[in-house]
């Protein structure tokens, strides 16, 4: 097991490098000068000589590709100059929400889509299989963004005034206070790392609300995003709940099932106890798989739920040509994407010893 | 994968082969209903300008009476008043006819399905080709280069990329079309393995054939079906991630009415005139479910071991 997970590992780092290539390459592919980029149409010559040099950029390119190199290594991505602050600091400000947003997704889309999988294949052809691939189908079909602005004109206004309103952009009501966990905890004089996870950890309001026992505004939160979730996660919902019905149908025909069945079990042991442990593994790479969708679609969704996450930033970044924050978090979103697939490799191996034998 | 024998290569054969698939797509429901929707969306397409009852671009300030801008959809045989103009699906911001702009749309949208896709498919056929037949340092160098740009979620790659470019539709096409290219590298260059150790291919060799003879007539041929059936899907995708780019902006510009490209324009206004969403929302649906449908009903139809994969 040890050797197939450092063989993983090792396989990911020339992809890493490329990622990191493609960023660097990104910055300098830009049109223009990227002094007169940074520093705006009017910088005189005398500047930008002076900028060239801080940057490195009278250097042959290898070179400052180990500069590149370096600083990532460092933790510094470069100057936001739209902003004035390191693209890091917006990256802990922005990242939480995406990750929340994400979370719930991919939740929604777990929990509704694999029972409506197994019901799937276990009636299979009855109404609900079809209606449920159907919805499916039109459910991969739809784009997040019309499907977002869909629920929000349902939630919010026809269904106004009712119980089931729910609030159609942002992450927390007005009135509702949900407190930086330093100032909770009276924390002063933190170290500049601590201070950035405090940050970090504080911005994802449901872990803040939850550890500060804010249900108040656990509630709000969860009331923020629910429809941005439902946006989200309906492509993975059709991809789990399509993937788990046919992978249950597969292991259903293997000959384990048949001498289960033989041996007089009925169909409803048959199916949760043989075969769902084994049907489920697919599923496991599928949801892997849909993280990529997944971040796509936050792009998407944030801008029209209005979420200050990862991917609007992305957007006003590039809108504003605030070149160094597009290449910073094209560079993190890549690499959590990367190291979340090699955990869902690592966890797919620890499930089945078929893959790390073989 | 398909087990190629010599008898299939001959043209008798195949044209049975064509006619089996056909046979087996016309029994699959979801496929005959996926391509009813294309047959729809390509006759309006086509006669656009006949169907069209105003020109897609032009605002109507001044050519019309009692015209108003976002005005919601008036039907006169279901009881809108007489003394409106008809609308069938309202008017935009612009004071433009949406219904006329929706039929203009499928245009756009058929073809930059088409144009990305064949774009991302000779390329990616291409490398598929090359780095599976001749295999070793080009190999490894065009299948990393692959994972490195399959590493990227894919609209996140697209948006960095038009950012380089700039923003424009041709632009965004390009973006899309670079980022499908590993699929079907990926997709060609596993077909190409399996091929080129097949009997009737070092059969062809040693009676003389050369690489180029062997890839083009042997290879290529045998290596279509998994390429038509992810180039379907592939066409839903790229009109999805076409309309999202467009939608942010970065895609097609003012006044093209591209589907995408109306929801961004008036998606703030969701809440006082939702069927500027609504319209072009429901097209992109159902031109990318019709490509989904066939896509499905192709694979089921061509290889029925193809089933068990599914695009993420």
């Amino acid at each position: 097991m040890i050797q197939f997970i450092v063989r993983r590992i090792l396989v990911a780092i020339p992809v890493l490098l490329g990622i990191l290539f493609i960023t660097f390459a990104l910055a300098r592919l830009l049109p223009g000068d990227p002094c007169r980029a940074a520093l705006g149409e009017r910088a005189t010559a005398q500047v930008c000589d002076a900028f060239t040099k801080r940057n490195g950029l009278d250097r042959p390119i290898p070179v400052q590709f180990g500069i590149y190199l370096r600083d990532v290594l460092r933790g510094d991505l470069g100057d936001s100059f739209r902003q004035g602050r390191p693209a890091t600091e917006i990256l802990i400000e922005r990242l939480p929400t995406t990750i929340e947003l994400a979370f719930y997704a991919m939740l929604f889309a777990i929990i509704v889509g694999v029972p409506l999988g197994i019901i799937s294949a276990y009636w299979r052809n009855s109404p609900v299989d079809v209606g449920t691939m159907v919805l499916a189908n039109i459910g991969v079909s739809t784009p997040v963004f019309v499907l977002g602005l869909m629920l929000e004109y349902l939630f919010a206004i026809i269904l106004k005034d009712t119980f089931l309103w729910l609030p159609p952009s942002g992450r927390l009501s007005a009135g509702v206070d949900l407190p930086h966990l330093a100032e909770t905890w009276n924390l002063t004089d933190l170290s500049v790392q601590s201070a950035a996870v405090l940050d970090f950890v504080s911005r994802l309001y449901t872990v803040n609300a939850v550890i500060t026992s804010n249900w108040v505004a656990l509630r709000d939160v969860w009331s923020h995003m629910i429809l941005p979730a439902l946006a989200v996660g309906t492509i993975p919902l059709a991809i789990v709940a399509r993937m788990t019905r046919s992978s249950i149908l597969d292991v259903l025909g293997l000959d384990y099932i048949r001498t289960a069945r033989a041996k007089g079990l009925r169909m409803n042991k048959v199916v949760f106890k043989h075969a769902l442990r084994n049907a489920l593994l697919p599923v496991v790479t599928v949801i892997g798989l849909s993280l990529g969708g997944l971040l796509s679609g936050a792009v998407l969704t944030e801008t029209v739920f209005n979420l200050p996450g990862v991917g609007r930033t992305m957007f006003e970044a590039i809108t504003a040509r605030d070149y160094t924050v597009v290449q910073a978090f094209t560079l993190v979103i890549a690499f959590i994407y990367v190291a979340v697939n090699l955990f869902v490799d690592l966890l797919y191996a620890f499930l089945d010893p078929r893959i790390r034998l073989g | 994968m398909q087990i190629p024998d010599l008898s299939k290569s001959t043209p008798e054969s195949a044209s049975s082969r064509l006619r089996t698939t056909l046979r087996a797509l016309r029994r699959n429901r979801s496929a005959m209903l996926g391509f009813s929707i294309l047959t729809i969306l390509t006759f309006v397409a086509i006669f656009a300008p006949l169907l069209a009852t105003y020109d897609p671009e032009k605002p109507l300030i001044g050519v019309e009476e009692n015209i108003k801008k976002r005005a919601s959809p008036c039907i006169h045989i279901l009881g809108c008043s007489e003394d409106l103009p008809q609308h069938l699906m309202g008017t935009d911001g612009n004071v433009r006819d949406v219904f006329s702009r929706i039929l203009f749309g499928a245009r756009l949208s058929l073809v930059i399905g088409f144009t990305t896709v064949s774009f991302a498919i000779v390329i990616g056929t291409f490398l598929g080709l090359v780095s599976g037949y001749w295999g070793g340092w080009l190999d490894t160098m065009v299948m990393r280069l692959m994972d490195v740009l399959l590493a990227f979620p894919s609209l996140m790659l697209a948006i960095a990329i038009v950012t380089v470019l700039g923003p424009g539709l041709i632009n965004a096409l390009l973006a899309i079309g670079i980022v499908s290219i590993p699929t079907y590298a990926r997709v060609t260059r596993a077909s190409v393995l399996l091929l080129k150790e097949m009997d009737f291919v070092s059969a062809s060799r040693a009676l003389g054939a050369s690489d180029f003879f062997l890839i083009l007539r042997r290879i290529l041929p045998n290596s279509l079906t998994p390429l038509i059936v992810y180039g379907t899907l592939g066409v839903a995708t790229a009109i999805l991630d076409a309309a999202a780019l467009s939608f942010l902006g970065l895609g097609a510009q003012h006044p093209t009415p591209e589907w995408g490209l109306m929801v961004g324009q008036e998606y703030k206004n969701v809440f006082n005139a939702p069927h500027l969403t609504f319209f072009p929302g429901i097209a992109l649906m159902l031109v990318v479910l019709s490509f989904n449908l066939l896509g499905d009903g192709l694979r089921d139809a061509l290889d029925p071991r193809l089933a068990k994969i599914r695009m993420a």
